[in-house]
């Protein structure tokens, strides 16, 4: 357990030295300034068209808006289920008297992970975990890191964790930048707001028979463990692809193809149902919880759950077998 | 130092039977050899002869397809941890993280060790001469501090067996002096065995008790430095007239080899040297007139190129 201890330290100073929390902590200090500006933007723009700061105008006009594309005959019927959901939802909202979008910083952070954890967040996670392997293969080090005496499997393992570390670090940095940086502009407070969530979605239709209140902090909590869980997932892939790809660039670039893949099926590719179970179709589990309809016919909280956490079962299963028997040629 | 007295020592590397293949290909066939504890040994052969794949079979990088490699008695394969406890190894370039310091790179390495001293990295840090720049990163050194930061890391461990993987590639003469002299020094005060690869044998020759050569993955030779000389001062340069009756008599005879011209009247053979006066009266017998009889010095660089077929140019 001792040598173990000894080189996740080990693992964790590499990471450390190469610089690559310093360089997500500064996307992060450059990015989200700029959404905090782009939110307060439309905050103002939205208060100048309707001429007045009041939250229940802009929703009843949003829900005007829905309605008068919804009367239109040219739009698709997938899309008109679509709508008719989200007017639902806001009528939700407007008859219980609830704000969907006060402005503050918790808000911030909800809206920002619900935003990014499709792709900001994975690609964080990536600029830490792509490297992790092929860095050593490619830096020729492998060759040091594999004549000591310990076994392949518990070096490897050694990585896994440490990248587990940083990856919830990485998510914690997340939550308490945006925080602070978002509270400069929109007020620290809206801990407590309540927001909705328990949204099903059957058969196209949304059921709102088990939709209840959840304080905003208890919501936000939800939305980082799904990002977090996405994290680990994506970072599993990005691991094992690590392990088979020796060059850092190729496998940075199976990993972005992959993670765009999923967004662009998700836009165009509602027909083509099994395209479920690409993982990438499946990382937006905050739209499960705040009542967005899925892309595709088939996918559910559970659905998504069970099929990333078999995609890390299998990237990871297969990361070990390869590393532990691989000749290192070169 | 004979070869008898050494068989008598402990073997801290034992191979048999080594193979290698990938697919159809075969990279590395039926090697065997032991390296005795505190002897250097040279692991020669032209560039592609599959040094560098047996290499990292000892090392446990590659997995043979046959044969076993036992290191202090350990297999490499069942008992991975205690074999690697034995040796300390720079397989080919000594590549370090150079985003860290060369002091970084030592601890990290003792953690793998679990349980080396804070003196035993100092000690090494002063054996290979580095204190000066132990706190600068890897990036801003030279290719020898490199290669003596390499050493050092391999010698964390104090192992019993140092495989060194063309320890010399990329060195200016000074450096590639320096390396020999801080081996040669390494193997009297730690009575440690290194095992040495080169493609040239010139590099190795005044380092090495005994050397192997191999080429085309097959090993050609097993031998110590003595025997190699011996084996290279048998050629005889001849002068003579006519020189094609003189090759002729020559040829017949049983313990003359490779007779060859070389010039109008010049054959060169290989015999043994105490034979010579017996054939010189036999050629003036028959009328032959011999002008000069000449042992030739052959370098063991040539030898080298002979047993290699002369591919040992890099």
């Amino acid at each position: 357990m001792r040598e173990f201890l000894r080189l996740v330290w080990n693992e964790a100073e590499k990471i450390y030295r190469k610089k690559r929390l310093a360089i997500v902590i500064l996307i992060l200090l450059v990015l989200i300034p700029m959404f905090v500006y782009a939110q307060y933007k439309e905050v103002q723009t939205l208060v100048e068209r309707l001429g007045t700061s009041d939250w229940r105008v802009a929703l009843q006009q949003q829900i005007i808006d829905t309605q008068n594309r919804l009367n239109s005959s040219r739009i698709p019927e997938d899309w008109r289920n679509w709508l008719k959901i989200r007017m639902e939802q806001q009528q939700y909202y407007l008859e219980h008297d609830i704000n969907p979008n006060a402005p503050g910083a918790p808000t911030f952070v909800r809206e920002f992970m619900e935003r990014g954890i499709n792709l900001f967040i994975p690609l964080l996670v990536m600029i830490v975990a792509i490297d992790i392997v092929s860095g050593e293969r490619s830096e020729g080090t492998i060759k040091l890191l594999l004549t000591r005496p310990v076994r392949r499997w518990k070096i490897l393992l050694s990585k896994y964790v440490t990248m587990l570390l940083y990856i919830s670090l990485l998510i914690l940095l997340v939550g308490i930048i945006s925080y602070l940086i978002a509270g400069v502009v929109f007020g620290y407070s809206g801990w407590n707001m309540p927001v909705l969530t328990g949204f099903v979605v059957e058969n196209g239709s949304l059921n709102t028979e088990f939709v209840h209140l959840v304080p905003q902090w208890k919501y936000i909590l939800m939305a980082f463990g799904l990002g977090w869980f996405v994290s680990v997932v994506v970072g599993t892939i990005s691991f094992m692809v690590s392990v088979l790809i020796r060059s850092t660039p190729a496998a940075m670039g199976i990993m972005l193809a992959s993670l765009i893949a999923g967004g662009i099926l998700s836009e165009f590719a509602t027909a083509w149902e099994q395209a479920k179970y690409i993982y990438s179709v499946n990382l937006d589990l905050t739209d499960y919880l705040s009542g967005q309809m899925p892309p595709l016919e088939g996918l559910t909280m559970s659905f998504s759950l069970i099929n990333l956490a078999a995609w890390a079962l299998a990237s990871f299963v297969v990361a070990f077998m390869v590393f532990t028997r691989q000749d290192m040629l070169n | 130092m004979s070869v008898m007295s050494e068989q008598a020592q402990d073997v801290v590397l034992s191979v048999r039977d080594l193979t290698k293949k990938i697919g159809k290909k075969t990279l590395v066939e039926d090697l065997s050899f032991d390296v005795y504890q505190g002897e250097v040994f040279g692991f020669l052969g032209p560039n592609g002869a599959g040094k560098t794949t047996t290499i990292r079979m000892l090392v446990g990088l590659i997995r043979p397809t046959g044969g076993t490699i036992s290191i202090g008695g350990y297999d490499v394969r069942s008992s991975f941890r205690e074999a690697m406890r034995e040796i300390g190894s720079i397989v080919e370039n000594p590549e370090l993280y150079s985003f860290m310091t060369g002091w970084e790179n030592l601890k990290q390495f003792s953690r793998m060790l679990g349980d080396v001293p804070e003196e035993r990295i100092h000690e090494l840090v002063r054996l290979v001469n580095l204190e000066k720049r132990i706190h600068d990163r890897v990036k801003t050194y030279s290719l020898g501090m490199k290669q003596r930061l390499g050493i050092a890391q391999a010698l964390l461990g104090k192992p019993r067996l140092l495989i060194l993987d063309e320890p010399t590639n990329g060195l200016d003469p000074a450096g590639i002096r320096e390396m020999r002299e801080f081996i040669r020094n390494l193997v009297e005060q730690e009575n440690i065995s290194v095992f040495i690869s080169s493609h040239l044998l010139s590099e190795v020759q005044m380092l090495c008790d005994r050397v192997a050569i191999i080429q085309h993955g097959k090993m050609i030779t097993v031998s110590t430095i003595e025997e190699l000389v011996n084996s290279a001062i048998d050629k005889v340069e001849w002068t003579v007239r006519p020189a094609d009756k003189a090759r002729r008599f020559l040829e017949s005879q049983e313990d003359i080899r490779e007779v060859r011209q070389e010039e109008e009247d010049k054959l060169i053979c290989r015999m043994p040297p105490d034979r010579i006066s017996f054939i010189v009266s036999k050629l003036v017998e028959q009328d032959i007139e011999v002008d000069g009889v000449r042992p030739v010095v052959v370098t063991l660089e040539d030898l080298f190129m002979e047993l290699t077929g002369g591919e040992g140019i890099a």
